[in-house]
This record gives structure tokens, sequence and C-alpha cells, in this order.
């Protein structure tokens, strides 16, 4: 009994590890998309504020302005993208793809020049993203220690939870949220009612870069201590599935991400005590995506302007 | 109405001169970075040059070049049916697997018997993998977007678990499967190799991956069946409309361009990998397939010469750090002109906003002259 309560302390925290930086980005997903710009972006935002992320807390010694600067450079690659896409009418999958290639490419190059080496030098402690409840609970008692199990996580945890929420009013309790979805379903109505599309939807790509890139500081400032070429490898796609999963709702995407998050805390505690095949038990998080899709989700209804360059009529 | 078009309009209107200018602006970009981390361009870019245009040079590019030109093949293939083939990498590693199962366990069959097989067996592996994620979507409407993403990861996973098994693995200690059989091989003989001073994976792979090209092309253009794939790919409604099967064309779509994937997987392993390792993370093929797909405006040849450019890149990257240039700058360049090449429709919407401000000036004129006519009478 002790043991299972140790163990469903350690799943839970893994899942809460796992679904964080996730849903940053994917948070930052739903506000391009539902805005009608599709983003395959969110990995090269990552990866950009990853990198950014754990240099400034390096040289600062301050984890929170290394934080927003990870926010920051994300918002900077999705400015990039907005301007190619939302301004020039680019194609939003190609422009996306570029984003992929230059966000690591360039992180990657300044991490050789400025470290001679693609990893950055680990951060101490003091740098990292703090741990809020470390020591809180009485570890002696087992309930004691399955909370503490728990809420070992890292500020950037909690900070997201509230951040679904915010999200979650922005686009359904205010006139912004309002006008950002009608951007995405009919922005030709939208401009007859004098709301400027292309600024909206300049502002959402914008925000989804920020957001994704607080998601990739996670990754780089939380759960590990340095940024690698190989701390970003997939997670944004996984967020642009979590949000389809959603339905491109930012409570669906929370969903969906916990759900990813869980299989792969499951991962973490099979994998160490039971005998499977630790590469099938690494399966588990996309094949169970499917299933639960095929079962109980079914179809994603796609933003009726989602992927449709905005040309404003002359 | 023909008028003699002026040097502007011949440049907004030609894809090919888009695509050398984005290639070019991205070599620029590439430069101003080298400038301000203190590199000489000149030595970086004489490096780059100067290692793909030798004999051996260029059969290392030519070499590289086949799995790009093959997955850039599948992924234009998708483009032009109006799927977006994102699980190119989960195909491509599916099919790799498949031809190093049957390059390893068939190794007592000749070479003109096992090398089809293999080729074969990554084709299934790939349209499988394809028509997964087509049958999601078209019985119960899940994103193929979504499916592809995962099916990708488990397809990486599947291949190390494959790669795990002690039939397949390896004997040594490498973390990877056995070498495939010789007959497996699509290596040249070494003496033809030697003889000529090409790089020692050269293969006969580069053929295979030509026949493709013009297979595919044959396929889009001149066929009814590519007919009908592209119709659903423009407008599924009208395709309908018109009498196509609209689910069966969606999986034939998904199926082809899968197995060209798997194709690309088993020419990369036939000729220059021989064994699967145990990866830490997915290789990228399928995304260099994207970037090639749309280096080469989806156009099968394209494709063919975007895939040695992009292999060129590559190969040529690597030798960069020789000269103290990081090898990322590669991809950086690369993204630059992906971004350029996106951002090049502004010419053609430029044209749609010109044309429609010259019918509104004929039709100010017609109007003028109608209001002229009503005055003289």
């Amino acid at each position: 009994m002790t043991n299972f309560v140790n163990n469903l302390g350690i799943i839970l925290y893994a899942t809460l590890i796992y679904t964080t930086p996730l849903l940053y980005a994917a948070l930052g997903s739903c506000f391009s998309e539902v805005s009608g710009v599709v983003n395959i972006g969110i990995e090269g935002m990552m990866t950009a504020g990853a990198f950014t992320g754990t240099v400034v807390a390096y040289f600062t010694g301050n984890p929170w302005i290394g934080f927003i600067c990870g926010g920051l450079a994300g918002a900077f690659f999705g400015m990039l993208h907005a301007i190619a896409t939302v301004n020039l009418g680019a194609d939003q999958t190609i422009a996306g793809t570029a984003i992929n290639m230059l966000g690591p490419g360039i992180v990657i190059m300044i991490a050789k020049v400025m470290f001679n080496s693609t990893d950055t030098i680990p951060l101490e402690a003091s740098m990292k993203i703090p741990r809020l409840f470390r020591g809180v609970f009485d570890t002696t008692t087992v309930f004691g220690r399955f909370m503490d199990n728990v809420f070992a996580n890292y500020a950037s945890t909690y900070l997201v939870f509230i951040a679904v929420a915010i999200v979650w009013f922005v686009f359904y309790k205010t006139r912004f949220g309002l006008r950002l979805r009608a951007c995405g379903e009919h922005p030709q109505a939208c401009e007859t009612l004098g709301i400027d599309v292309i600024k909206m939807r300049f502002a959402c790509v914008c925000i989804s870069g920020f957001l994704a890139g607080l998601g990739g500081a996670c990754v780089t400032m939380a759960i590990s201590t340095q940024f690698r070429p190989i701390s970003i490898v997939g997670q944004g796609f996984i967020a642009i599935a979590a949000v389809i999963f959603g339905k491109f709702r930012p409570h669906g995407a929370l969903l969906g991400c916990l759900l990813f998050g869980f299989c792969s805390g499951l991962k973490v505690v099979l994998g160490g005590s039971s005998g499977i095949n630790m590469q099938l038990i690494s399966m588990i998080p996309y094949v169970v995506t499917v299933i639960v899709l095929i079962l109980f989700v079914g179809k994603s209804r796609v933003p009726s302007a989602n992927g449709k360059p905005f040309v404003k009529a002359k | 109405m023909t008028k003699k078009k002026g040097f502007l309009e011949f440049v907004s209107e030609n894809r090919f001169i888009h695509i050398l200018l984005s290639i070019l602006l991205g070599f620029l970009v590439g430069a101003i970075f080298l400038a301000v981390m203190g590199l000489s361009v000149g030595e970086a870019y004489g490096r780059l040059i100067s290692s793909v245009t030798s004999l051996k040079g260029f059969s290392y590019v030519v070499v590289y070049a086949i799995p790009y030109i093959v997955v850039g093949l599948s992924v234009a293939f998708s483009f032009k049916t109006g799927v977006f083939n994102i699980g190119a990498e989960g195909q491509f590693v599916v099919g790799s697997m498949a031809a190093a199962v049957v390059g390893i366990l068939g190794a007592a069959l000749p070479k003109p018997l096992l090398i089809p097989l293999c080729f074969l067996a990554s084709m299934a592996a790939g349209a499988i993998w394809g028509i997964i994620v087509g049958f999601l979507k078209t019985k119960w409407g899940i994103n193929e977007v979504l499916s592809m993403i995962m099916f990708n990861w488990v397809a990486f996973y599947l291949s190390n678990f494959i790669a795990g098994i002690p039939a397949i693995h390896s004997d040594g200690t490498a973390e990877a499967t056995k070498n495939i059989s010789a007959n497996a091989s699509t290596l040249l003989s070494k003496d033809f190799i030697n003889s000529l001073g090409l790089c020692p994976t050269a293969n006969w792979g580069i053929l295979v991956a030509i026949a493709a090209t013009v297979l595919v092309w044959f396929v889009i253009e001149k066929t009814t069946l590519g007919y009908e794939l592209k119709a659903v790919g423009a407008n599924k409604f009208a395709a309908e409309y018109g009498g196509i099967n609209v689910n069966r064309s969606i999986l034939t779509a998904l199926a082809i361009s899968g197995a060209l994937a798997g194709l690309g997987g088993a020419l990369q392993l036939m000729g220059m990998g021989s064994r699967i390792s145990i990866f830490s993370s997915q290789e990228g093929f399928g995304f260099a397939g994207i970037v090639v797909a749309l280096i080469g405006c989806s156009n099968p040849f394209g494709v063919l010469i975007a895939g040695v450019f992009y292999g060129a890149l590559m190969y040529g990257g690597s030798k960069l750090n020789l000269v103290g240039a990081p090898t990322q700058l590669i991809n950086v360049i690369v993204g630059t002109v992906v971004f350029f090449i996106a951002i090049s429709v502004i010419f053609e919407n430029l044209k749609r906003i010109r044309s429609r401000a010259n019918r509104n000036a004929e039709a100010r004129a017609i109007k003028k002259a109608d209001e002229q006519k009503e005055e003289k009478k």
C-alpha cells in the first residue's frame, strides 16, 4: 500500500513535469491556430526559448529574467512567422518549416561560438526555476511523502496551470478573445465590422511564439540544467497534436497535454520496475493518444479560415 | 492582347527566379552571420564549393542526395494531392527497417532476388504506415497531421525495438542492427569505385531515384489516377461531385507517398548505412524531404535538382568545421532559403492586385467612353 501511494506520487509528479513544457507550447499554438494562422514553427520557437532562457539565466544568475527572455526569443521567431504569413501572405506551412530550421540553426550556431560546444554550461541550482514546496511536507508520514513527491515540481508548472485559466478567460470572456476567434472563422466578416484582422493575427502569432519560448525555457531551466541540441526533440509537434486533440480549445489542449504527460509518467515508473521492453513502453503515449481520439474525441473541427492567408480588400 | 513583358513582370512571374533569388538571399544571410562571428566568408564558402566540386566530393553529394530526392518526391506527391505528409519521417524509418530485416534474414538469397525484395518490403512498410493514417482520417475523421506526428514516434520506437531483437541485433557491442547482407547492398564494385576515384559509398541508388522521379511525374501528369488525385487535392467537394471516390483517393495518395518515403529509407540503408543504429532522436529525413519538396516547387524534376542541392549543402556543410565555421550555418542558410521561398508569393499577390487595378482602370475607361457616347447623342 505504502509502495503504491509512493508510486502514485511519482507518477503524478512525472505527469506534471512532462505536461508543463507541452502545455505552454500548446497554449501558444491555440493562439495562433484559433486566429487562423497554422504554426508548425512551434518547435523552432521552443528551441530558441530553451537556449536563450538558460544563457540569460547563466549570465544574470536570475532564473526569472532568463525565463522571460526565453519567451521573448520565442516571440522574436513568432514575429518572423507573423511577418511572413500575416503581412506578406506566405504559405503558413512553408514559413513554419523555415522557422523550424532557422530557430535551432541560429541558436546552436551561437552556442558553438559562445561556448565552443553545442551544449551550454549547466546551470547551478540557484539559477534554475525554483521548486516552490521543497520541505513543506512532513516526509515521515505516507501522506506527507506522497504530497512531497507530487509537489516537488518547479514553479513553472504551477504557473502554466494559471496560464491555462487566463487563456481560457481571454478566449471566452473578453472582447479580444471573441475577435480572435472570429478572425479564425471569418476574417472578411471581421473586417467589415472594423476589426483589424492583420493586427489581431500578428499579435496572436507573436503571443504564440512567446508561450512556446516559455515552454522551451522550462525544459532547459527546470527539467534539465543545460541546453543541448536534443533538448527540444518533437515537443513542439506533440503540443500541436495536443491542440488538435483538444479541438483547438485551451482547456481541451490541457486535457491533451495531461494525457500525454500521464502516459510519459507511466513510462518512467513502468520502465524501472517491469520487465517490459523500454522501447515498447515508450510508444504508449503516442498510441494511447490515437486510441483516445478514436474512442472518445472524434473529429476535430479546424477553425474555418485556418491556414488561409488574409488579403485585405482594397 | 499580347504585350511584351517588362523585366519586373518577368521576375515576378517566374517561379524559378524566385527560388534562385531565395537561394542567393540565403547565402547572403549566411555570409552576414559569418561576418558577425568574425569568420572569413570567402574561406567558408570557398570550402563549401571546393568540397563538392571535385569528382569524389560530387560523388558524395549524389550519395547524400539519394534519400533526400526520394523522400522529397514523397512529400511533393502529397502536396500535389492535397495532404501534407509530415509523416514521411515515420514512413522512412519503417521502410528502412523493413529493408534491413529482409536484408539480414534473407542473406542466403541471390542478389537479383534480394534487392527487389528489400525495395518491395520497404515500400510496403511505408505504404502501410501511410494507409493507417489515411484510414484513421477517412474512417474516424482523425486529423492526419496529428496522427502522422504520433506515428512518426511509434515508427521511431518500433525501429529501435526491432533493432534490439536478438536475430537482428548486432553480434558485437554496437547499439545497432547487424550489417545487411552484401547481396542486399547497392554499392558499386570496389574496383570501379577505385578506378574512378569515387567516394567509398558510391552506389547505383541514384538510378532508382531518377526512375522514381520520372515515374512520379508520369503518374501525376499523364494518368487518370494522377488526375483524380490532383482533383481531390484541389477541391474535394468538386471532385466528389464529379464522381471521384474521395476517400479512396486519399488512401491511394497516402499509400503512394508512404511507399516513396519507405523506398527512400531502403536506398539510404542499402547504399550508405548498411545497418540501422538505435537512435536517441529522430534523424530528420522526413523534414529534409519537406524542405526539398518546397525548394523543388513540388515538381518531380524540381525535386530531383533540389535533392542534389540539399545533398551538396549537407555534405559541404559537414566540411565547414575544417575552416572553423559551425556546421549549423547550413541549417541557417537552408532555413533562410525556405523562408524567402515562402514569402516570394508576395510577387504573385502583387500581380493579382495590379491586375485588379488594371481591370478597374479598364472599367473606368469603358464607362467614360459610354458617357461620351451618351453626350454625343
